[in-house]
């Protein structure tokens, strides 16, 4: 592997999954937030915030993960080296 | 293939192998091995719980036919939700072998101690952690909503590409390729990340502080399962809904 190749595949791994794990960060903080909030308002409906707050907080994890996909993929398959 | 060796600077206690295959041939085709070893438990033990639920119905159900009947009313829920009371009964079978399959899949990676056991090449793990199998799950997804919908309105079914202007049927178009993509992408990053992650801390720290994380790709690995079978329902659900 040309050494230049890996060393901006490193450095593009690095970015692309801390890059992208900013907005589901903020958006996950937000959505935790409102659901304490609905909780601390209506104690007898926690059930249901709990389970729409864990599916929308998969649905937000995926978007770090696609950046994620796309590290491991220029660490392990990377596509430019021969 | 480039592969980075961490196992030069660890106890050789685990090591990471992302891209290497056990490969077999199969009439010209290569196939992953260490994939089909682990779908075919997976395969194995949802039949023997099928079986073994269903083998003696009873009125007042012994404890197999409960579990069975508990796990049975869990997924038909996730159908019911997502495509409706009136039109969700035909879609129960599809979204519960989904449901169980994947969660099969994913536990399988998660509980059993599968590096215990050598294989040739590469590593039994989840079969979920391989590409192939959950962009496979997630095209099957894509065959069974367009059949739903194709089913139900006939050829009016692709109305929908010019509803609710004729200017967004790219974008209509683009979604049927972006569908499948996210579903398999997001359960396939988030079962590799899960095991990667514990082989990571495993090589830093063998005992014990990899257990929480453990902890939690059990969790993830079922939420994940959860999240593909709704969405496949609210794919379908959006196909066969009428107007």
């Amino acid at each position: 592997m040309d050494s230049l190749i890996s060393a901006a595949s490193v450095v593009a791994a690095g970015l692309s999954i801390g890059l992208a794990a900013i907005g589901p960060g903020i958006g996950q903080g937000t959505a935790a937030a409102s659901a304490v909030e609905a909780i601390a308002r209506q104690p007898e409906s926690e059930n249901s915030v709990r389970g729409m707050l864990l599916l929308s907080l998969a649905f937000m994890e995926a978007l770090t993960i696609y950046g994620l996909v796309v590290a491991l993929s220029v660490l392990f398959a990377n596509p430019f080296t021969s | 293939m480039y592969l980075f060796n961490l196992t030069n600077t660890s106890l050789l206690l685990s090591d990471v192998s992302v891209g290497v295959h056990y490969y077999w041939n199969i009439g010209g085709f290569t196939v992953h091995g260490q994939v089909f070893i682990i779908i075919w438990l997976v395969v194995f033990f949802l039949l023997a719980l099928a079986l073994i639920g269903t083998s003696k119905i009873e009125r007042i159900p012994g404890s197999a036919q409960n579990f069975v009947e508990i796990i049975l009313e869990t997924t038909t829920d996730i159908a019911k939700n997502q495509i409706g009371e009136s039109l969700y009964r035909p879609w129960i079978p599809f979204i519960s072998t989904l449901f169980l399959f994947i969660l099969g899949c994913n536990w399988a990676g998660a509980l059993l101690p599968l590096k215990l056991f050598e294989i040739p090449a590469g590593e039994l793990a989840s079969p979920t952690n391989d590409i192939n199998t959950t962009v496979a799950l997630a095209l099957l997804v894509s065959i069974f909503y367009f059949y739903g919908g194709l089913r139900k309105k006939g050829l009016g079914y692709f109305k929908r590409y010019v509803q609710p202007t004729p200017i967004l049927l790219p974008i209509n178009i683009l979604e049927d390729f972006t569908k499948p993509l996210s579903l398999s992408f997001r359960l396939f990053g988030n079962i590799l990340a899960d095991e990667l992650t514990v082989t990571v801390l495993t090589m830093l720290v063998p005992l014990l502080i990899p257990l929480p994380i453990m902890c939690l790709g059990f969790f993830a690995s079922s939420v994940q399962a959860l999240i593909f079978s709704t969405l496949a329902a609210a794919y379908i659900a959006e196909a066969v809904e009428t107007h």
